[in-house]
């Protein structure tokens, strides 16, 4: 499968290491279409290909966006685009969140750091069919303030009468007056009835295990939790064997996964 | 010589002296045959136009890390079992190129970089390895996406499939009703008969395609006696194989076996060198690599074999997930034995040995099966006798 071009239509710098990137397909063959949770291959010629979850409007069908935190060799490389510059992707690939399949029940979204990333097409899908849902509450967790992604978009989302959003950081660096402390500490105050109620979480693994059992003490039970799973993964298409757990295939069985469905394989030590 | 026409199922004879005509035949449809031949001390797979090329007279001795050529006391053509190579280097080679770019005015354009697989014939291919093809057929083609490169190389083959008529040293596939006789997957299927003078092959036809090579080969019917004698030999080896593994309840066995402490010994005597996984010939996992060409105008992204058993091949931002050896070890095991059934509803071993005579240190994966098979044993014997 080979990748197609993109165009650089704009570059936005959400923090110091991370970026979000709007591209245009060059010509008919490249998609833009996705469903929410999905991720493509983001690949520069010399540097490499790399799993990037869409982070955009999943109802905007005019460009790709994708947030990209630059940590290694090729994402480092993908910091230095600027706008009409090329990249090449494949995708997209992989499940999605339940966002439809939540309707008329409670929707929880809960992120930490760049988890907010590859949930946000699904809030943005749940805020444009708004009267299909009952509460709708959305909990996001960074280290500092300077950490926080998409923090214009989150002071506006705030603003609505018919969402609940908070916003919590580890350390309150920089002059920070809002709430303190790792993100289950938010779950308490989440005004959701957990017999209802969807979950979608995104973090790192251990924030995800300890957001799953803060719910449950909610008595949101694991089969109505959704979670996204990262591993190293080189082909997107079950070919690598990289991304394996267990039995799974995190890129074609996931990323998205059922929490109860992965759970014994995520306990499991250097698995 | 009438010539009827032969059909799929259909058992003929070719003489050892008329085999040469087999390769030429394949020659002149266009295949260039791949088969068994001594290259630094080993039998290994290489291209061959005259059948003289094969390991003739030549046996193998193998054993727990160790591999020995010897002279045989007659000239079969395939008196030996597998050696390092697998067909896996033809169908899924060890480096491959996906796609290349070039530099353009307004930034840069991708091409294809795969290229029209050679349309090979391998000759000698075993039991064994004919399911360990049919396992990664399911990797690469039977899956939700398909593998463009292998189905194109897949579908440009000829199979002469060879029945074991000798155990190898380090062989089981008599356990996992893999071998040691090719019963599918083939285009025709030979057993090297070698008795006092007589010196022939039983052919079973296995295609349309293999009975249209072997109707221009000079052949006779096979008689009944020639059937039984082959099939004499074929069962022979099942007799003489030295190695089993038990596979019956294996999968839930190792499920629950995550935490067994014989994992904690292999992470002591595994060197995690990916010998195992490189000689396998179902292993098909891959890592990629962009090169740039010194005038920085083209790259090239390739693929290319990768163990589970280095700590790169778990690595995320952070960490490596796998980085105990012993957790390394578990998932090459688990995925043979178990998960593997999971994935694709079939064991990923073939019972080939091939692991066990390539690792330098002599870790036999059916000993440590057992191992783990025994302790569980006893520990149910242990707690079935307090009840
Ligand atoms: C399904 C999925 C969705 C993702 N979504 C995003 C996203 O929206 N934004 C974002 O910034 N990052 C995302 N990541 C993580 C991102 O893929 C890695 O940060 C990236 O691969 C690091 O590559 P590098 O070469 O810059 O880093 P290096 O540290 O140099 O990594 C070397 C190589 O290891 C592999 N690798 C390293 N870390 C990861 C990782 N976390 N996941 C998978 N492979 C890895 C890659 O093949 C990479 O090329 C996602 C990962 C997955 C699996
Ligand atoms: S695991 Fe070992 S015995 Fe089994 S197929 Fe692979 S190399 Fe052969
Ligand atoms: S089991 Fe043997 S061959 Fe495999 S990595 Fe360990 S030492 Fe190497």
């Amino acid at each position: 499968m080979l990748p197609h071009l993109f165009r650089v239509h704009q570059v936005h710098r959400e923090t110091v290491d991370t970026f979000t990137l709007q591209l245009d397909p060059v010509d008919e063959r490249g998609a833009v279409s996705f469903v929410p949770g999905q991720f493509n291959m983001l690949y520069l010629p010399g540097a490499g290909e790399v799993p990037i979850s869409v982070s955009g409007d999943p109802a905007q069908a005019k460009h790709l966006t994708h947030t990209i935190r630059s940590v290694g060799a090729v994402t480092k490389v993908m910091d230095k685009l600027k706008r009409g510059d090329l990249l090449a992707v494949r995708g997209p690939f992989g499940t999605h969140w339940p966002v439809e399949e939540a309707e008329g029940n409670d929707i929880v979204i809960i992120a930490g750091g760049l988890g907010l990333a590859p949930l946000r097409p699904a809030f943005y899908q749940v805020l444009s069919d708004r009267e299909k849902y009952n509460k709708v509450v959305l909990l996001y967790g960074a280290r500092t303030p300077q950490d926080l992604l998409y923090r214009h978009e989150l002071e506006r989302w705030r603003g609505l009468l018919d969402v609940q959003v908070e916003v919590t950081v580890d350390s309150p660096v920089g002059g920070w007056h809002g709430d303190v402390g790792v993100i289950t500490t938010l779950i308490p105050r989440g005004h959701f009835d957990p017999a209802r109620t969807v979950a979608l979480v995104c973090g790192p693994e251990i924030m995800m295990r300890y957001t799953v059992m803060e719910l449950e003490k909610r008595e949101v039970s694991q089969n109505k939790i959704f979670v996204s799973i990262e591993r190293n993964m080189k082909c997107a298409t079950g070919f690598c064997g990289h991304c394996q757990l267990g039995p799974i295939f995190i890129c074609k069985d996931g990323p998205i996964f059922r929490f109860d469905l992965v759970k014994d394989w995520l306990g499991k030590r250097d698995i | 010589m009438v010539n009827l026409l032969l059909e799929n199922g259909d058992l003929v004879v070719i003489e050892q002296s008329d085999f040469q005509q087999l390769l030429d035949v394949l020659a002149e449809r266009t295949y260039q045959v791949v088969g068994p031949t001594i290259r630094d001390s080993a039998i290994i797979y290489d291209e061959m136009t005259s059948y003289t090329k094969l390991p003739i007279g030549w046996t193998d001795v193998q054993g727990k890390g160790t591999y020995r050529l010897k002279r045989r006391e007659d000239d079969a053509l395939f008196g030996y079992t597998v050696g390092p190579h697998s067909w896996k280097k033809y169908l899924h080679p060890p480096v491959s190129y996906l796609w290349r770019t070039n530099t353009t005015a307004d930034g840069f354009q991708v091409t294809t970089a795969i290229e029209e697989p050679p349309k090979l014939a391998f000759i000698g291919v075993r039991a064994c390895e004919l399911q360990a093809i049919a396992a990664q057929d399911q990797v690469f083609l039977q899956g939700r996406f398909v593998d463009a490169d292998y189905k194109a190389r897949r579908e440009n083959i000829f199979v002469v499939a060879v029945n074991c008529v000798q155990a190898g040293g380090t062989c089981f596939c008599a356990s996992l009703k893999t071998g040691p006789k090719a019963t599918s997957g083939f285009d025709l299927a030979l057993t090297e008969v070698l008795t006092g003078t007589n010196h022939y092959f039983l052919v079973e036809i296995g295609s349309s395609a293999g009975a249209d090579v072997m109707q221009a080969v000079t052949h006779q019917p096979a008689s009944p006696a020639q059937i039984e004698a082959a099939e004499a030999l074929v069962e022979a080896t099942t007799q003489q194989m030295g190695r089993t593994l038990e596979p019956l309840d294996l999968k839930e066995l190792l499920y629950n076996s995550y935490e067994h402490p014989q994992w904690d010994e292999l992470g002591e005597r595994c060197l995690g060198c990916g010998s195992c996984t490189m000689v396998c010939p179902t292993c098909f996992c891959t890592t990629t690599h962009d090169t740039i060409d010194v005038t920085g105008e083209t790259t090239a992204h390739s693929k290319k074999w990768d163990s589970c058993f280095t700590m790169t091949f778990s690595y995320i931002h952070g960490g490596n997930v796998r980085t105990p050896l012993r957790s390394r070890y578990r998932q090459w095991l688990m995925h043979k034995f178990a998960t593997w059934l999971d994935q694709f509803g079939r064991s990923g071993c073939v019972g080939c040995g091939r692991c066990i005579t390539w690792c330098p240190a002599y870790i036999d994966i059916t000993e440590e099966i057992r191992a783990i098979q025994e302790s569980t044993n006893k520990q149910e014997e242990k707690i079935g006798g307090k009840l």
